[in-house]
C-alpha cells in the first residue's frame, strides 16, 4: 500500500457504516469441565513434569491467597489481593514462556512469580515489608518484583506497564535477544490511555511483546459493560493491526497453547500479539473490597463451577499423572509450610532507617543525607514514638 | 573549538553520545528523517539508522512509557517531547514511574539511562501552549534530575552529563535561544557537573539568581544596575533545578546579604519559592532585605501581552533597586 493515509484504497459509492460489532471474536477452549478434551481439540505438547509444575503452582497460589487474605483479616499484613479464578490464565501463560522473557504484571499475577521460582520466603518478606524484602519494604503488599527471575516490580498506577513493555521488548529486539516481554493487565486497565499508547507503539515499532489481558468481568465494582461496548478487548487488537486471540482463561491448556504460539510468532516476525483471557474474578477486588455490594451470590456461584484448578486436576487424573489422595495430602502440607513461613517473616525486622533515602537516586543527594540526619536526631529524642527504628540508630 | 548555536551544540552532543555508546537512542515526534521540528536530531537517522533514531506515533504518554521500558532494559533513550507544554500527558509516566522506578523496586530495576529533552520557555509569541516553563512541577518529584542550560557550551556539556547520569533527567532547552545563542563549543566530548550552580559574575552587593533563557535578562539588569547605580551584582546560573546547589547560593548570599531570583514561570508555586524559603532559613541573620522574586504573573502565558508578562530586565532592575534601598 502506498497511499500516505496508510489505509485501504477501496471505495464504495453508497453510504453505509461498518457496524461497531462487525468483529466478533471466538474463544479458544480445549478442555471441558470434566477434564476431557473437546472433539477436534488438539492437546498441546506438555510433558508430565511441566504439567505437574503448572498444577502445583496453581494450588500454591490458591493456598497462599487463602492464608494471606486471612492474615490481612487478622491485621497481620496491611493489604492483600487474590488471584482466585484466574490461576489458569496466569500459570498457563507463564509456563509457555522462556525463563528469560520479561514479565510485566499488573498485580494479580502471583502465579507467574511462583512459576519462575519466587520462593515462599520471598513472598512473605514482601507481604510483611521486612528488611529481607527485595523492595526494601517500600511498597504495599503484592507489589512483587525480582531481577533474577525477570519479573518487573509491580506498581499501583494502572496500565503504565503497557507502553513500558513495548519499550522493553523493542530493546530486547535491538539487542538481538531471542526473548519476548509478556505484559499482564486487566480489562479495566485497558481503558487507560496507556493501553492505546502501548499497543500502537509496539505495532508501529515492531516490538515482540505479548499483551495479555485478563478480562475477568469487573474492575473493582465496575462491570465490563460499563467499561466498554465493543467486543471485549480482543477486537481492539485488530484495530491496531495486531494479531489477536481470545482464550478461555479457566482452561489452562488453551491459555498455554495460545501463549506458546504467540511467543513463537512474536519472535519470528518481531510483532506484538494480543491475547484476551476470559475468566471471572471469583474473589473480592482486594482485602479492602466487598463484592456483595455490587454483584449477586448467584452469579458468583455460577462461575465457581467453572473452577480452573479442578478442570486441570481432572485432566491430570485422567492422564494418570496425579493421584487424588497424594494430592490432598500435599495440599495440607503446603498449608502448614505457608503458615510456618508466615510466622518467620512477621518476626523479621523492618528495613533500617537509612533505606528511607537510598535508591531515590543512584547515590543519596546531600539534601537527602541531611534530611536523614535530622530525622535520626529527632527519633533519638522521641524514641517511644518510633519503636520500630529507635533502638537501631547509631 | 567551533562556533555553534544551541541547536548545533545539542545535535553535536547527541551525535557524540550515539557514536560512543550503541545503547543511546533518540526518538519522539518528527525526530526521525526530518530531524525534529527544531532540527535538534538532524542527520542522526541517516548516520545511526532508523532503529536508533525514529519517529513515534503522536502520544506523549506512549513516548515516556516506551522510554521507561527501554531504559529498564538497560538502554539509554533520549526521548524528545516536542514542546514542554505537551509533557503533561506524560506526567504520570514521569512522576509515578520514571522517578520511582529505582526506589520502589529496592534497586532491582532502574531507568537511570533515561533523558527527556524538551524545548521550554516563552518570548517567541507562543501563547499558552508554546511558552510554558514547567520545571517546578518536576522539582517536587524525588527521583528526577531537572536541568536547564543557558548557552551552547552549557547545553552540550550538560546534555552529555545527563545521558551519562545514573539517574533519569528532564532536560529543558530554552527554545528562544536555540538559534539566538551562539558561542564557542569544544568539538570533543565533555561533561559539565549536574547539581552544581555556576557563578557567572562575581559581585559584592546583591546575589542575582536565574537559569536558562533568563540568564541573558538578569545579566542585562545587572549591567543596568552597575552603570546607573554602581550596584555590584553577583550572578548565579542555577543550571540544575533538582537537585539544586544550595551551598553555592548560600555562600553568595552570606557575602552579599541580598537575593533576587528571576524565573519565567508564574510566581505561585514557582521554584523561586523553594529557593527563597531555603535561603531565608540558612542565611536569616545575614539578610539585609527581603528576598525578591521576579517571575511571570499567576496567569496562563498570554499572547498579545507577552512583553508585559515576561520577567524582563526592567522588572529585575527594579527589584535590585528595591532590595538595595530597603
Amino acid at each position: 500500500m502506498t497511499n500516505p493515509n496508510n489505509a485501504t484504497n477501496t471505495t464504495v459509492h453508497s453510504a453505509e457504516f461498518i457496524s461497531g460489532h462487525a468483529l466478533s471474536i471466538p474463544t479458544l477452549r480445549l478442555l471441558k469441565d470434566d477434564g476431557t478434551l473437546y472433539d477436534g481439540a488438539q492437546e498441546p505438547e506438555l510433558d508430565k513434569a511441566t504439567a505437574l509444575k503448572m498444577y502445583d503452582t496453581m494450588v500454591f497460589t490458591r493456598v497462599l491467597d487463602e492464608r494471606m487474605l486471612a492474615a490481612q483479616r487478622q491485621g497481620r499484613i496491611s493489604f492483600y489481593m487474590q488471584c482466585l479464578g484466574e490461576e489458569a490464565a496466569i500459570v498457563g501463560s507463564a509456563a509457555a514462556l522462556d525463563d528469560k522473557d520479561m514479565i510485566m504484571a499488573q498485580y494479580r499475577e502471583q502465579g507467574a512469580l511462583r512459576y519462575r521460582g519466587f520462593s515462599l520466603e520471598q513472598f512473605m518478606n514482601q507481604l510483611f515489608s521486612n528488611e529481607k524484602d527485595l523492595g526494601k519494604g517500600r511498597q504495599m503488599p503484592v507489589h512483587y518484583g525480582s531481577k533474577d527471575i525477570y519479573y518487573m516490580t509491580v506498581s499501583s498506577p494502572l496500565g503504565t506497564q503497557i507502553p513500558q513493555a513495548s519499550g522493553y521488548a523493542y530493546a530486547q529486539r535491538l539487542r538481538g535477544l531471542s526473548n519476548v516481554t509478556l505484559c499482564y493487565f486487566g480489562e479495566g486497565a485497558a481503558s487507560e490511555g496507556d493501553f492505546h499508547a502501548g499497543l500502537n507503539m509496539a505495532a508501529v515499532h515492531k516490538a515482540p511483546v505479548l499483551f495479555f489481558c485478563r478480562n475477568n468481568g469487573y474492575a473493582i465494582s465496575t462491570p465490563a459493560n460499563e467499561q466498554f461496548v465493543g467486543d471485549g478487548i480482543a477486537c481492539r487488537g485488530v484495530g491496531y493491526g495486531i494479531k489477536t486471540m481470545r482464550v478461555d482463561g479457566a482452561d489452562i491448556l488453551a491459555v498455554y497453547q495460545a501463549t506458546k504460539m504467540a511467543r513463537e510468532q512474536a519472535l519470528a516476525s518481531n510483532e506484538p500479539i494480543l491475547l484476551e483471557s476470559m475468566a471471572y474474578r471469583l474473589g473480592a477486588h482486594s482485602s479492602s473490597d466487598d463484592p456483595s455490594g455490587y454483584r449477586s451470590k448467584e452469579e458468583e456461584d455460577e462461575w465457581r463451577k467453572n473452577d480452573p484448578i479442578s478442570r486441570f486436576r481432572l485432566w491430570l487424573i485422567n492422564k494418570g499423572w496425579l493421584d487424588d489422595a497424594a494430592d490432598t495430602e500435599q495440599t495440607s502440607q503446603l498449608r502448614q509450610e505457608i503458615l510456618d513461613a508466615l510466622k518467620v517473616a512477621e518476626k523479621v525486622a523492618k528495613p533500617g532507617i537509612e533505606h528511607m533515602i537510598t535508591d531515590v537516586y543512584a547515590e543519596p543527594t546531600q539534601q537527602l543525607q541531611q534530611q536523614l540526619n535530622e530525622l535520626k536526631a529527632h527519633i533519638k529524642k522521641y524514641p517511644d514514638a518510633y519503636p520500630v527504628t529507635a533502638g537501631r540508630i547509631d | 573549538m567551533a562556533k555553534m548555536n544551541m541547536l548545533q551544540a545539542i545535535n553535536n552532543a547527541l551525535d557524540l553520545a550515539m557514536a560512543k555508546d550503541d545503547s543511546v537512542l533518540c526518538f519522539g515526534e518528527d525526530v526521525g528523517h526530518f530531524g525534529g521540528v527544531f532540527r535538534a536530531t538532524s542527520k542522526l537517522q541517516e548516520k545511526y539508522g532508523r532503529e536508533r533514531c525514529f519517529n513515534t506515533p503522536l502520544t506523549e504518554q506512549g513516548i515516556a512509557g516506551f522510554a521507561n521500558g527501554m531504559a529498564a532494559q538497560g538502554m539509554k533513550p533520549v526521548a524528545e517531547i516536542q514542546f514542554a507544554d505537551y509533557i503533561f500527558p506524560a506526567f504520570d509516566q514521569i512522576v509515578n514511574e520514571t522517578a520511582k522506578f529505582r526506589y520502589r523496586s529496592g534497586n532491582e530495576f532502574n531507568v537511570g539511562g533515561l533523558v527527556f529533552r524538551t524545548p521550554y520557555g516563552g518570548g517567541i509569541a507562543g501563547g499558552h501552549y508554546h511558552s510554558q516553563s514547567p520545571e517546578a512541577y518536576f522539582a517536587h518529584t524525588p527521583g528526577l534530575q531537572v536541568i536547564v542550560p543557558r548557552d551552547p557550551y552549557q547545553a552540550k556539556g550538560l546534555l552529555l552529563a545527563a545521558i551519562n547520569s545514573p539517574d533519569p533527567v528532564i532536560f529543558f532547552e530554552p527554545k528562544r535561544l536555540y538559534r539566538a545563542s551562539v558561542g564557542e563549543v569544544p568539538e570533543a566530548y565533555y561533561e559539565l557537573p549536574i547539581g552544581k550552580a555556576e557563578v557567572v559574575q562575581e559581585g559584592s552587593d546583591l546575589t542575582l539568581l536565574a537559569w536558562g533563557a533568563q540568564m541573558e535578562i538578569v545579566q542585562k539588569a545587572a549591567d543596568m544596575a552597575s552603570e546607573k547605580d554602581g550596584i555590584s551584582c553577583e550572578i548565579i546560573d542555577l543550571r540544575s533545578i533538582l537537585p539544586w546547589d544550595v551551598d553555592t547560593v548560600v555562600e553568595s548570599v552570606l557575602k552579599t546579604g541580598r537575593l533576587v531570583i528571576n524565573h519565567e514561570a508564574p510566581l505561585t508555586g514557582g521554584f523561586a519559592g523553594e529557593i527563597a524559603a531555603t535561603i531565608q532559613q540558612q542565611c536569616f541573620l545575614h539578610l539585609e532585605s527581603p528576598i525578591e522574586r521576579v517571575c511571570g504573573l499567576d496567569v496562563p502565558y498570554p499572547l498579545a501581552l507577552e512583553k508585559e508578562y515576561i520577567a524582563d530586565h526592567l522588572k529585575t532592575y527594579e527589584a535590585i533597586v528595591r532590595s538595595m534601598n530597603f
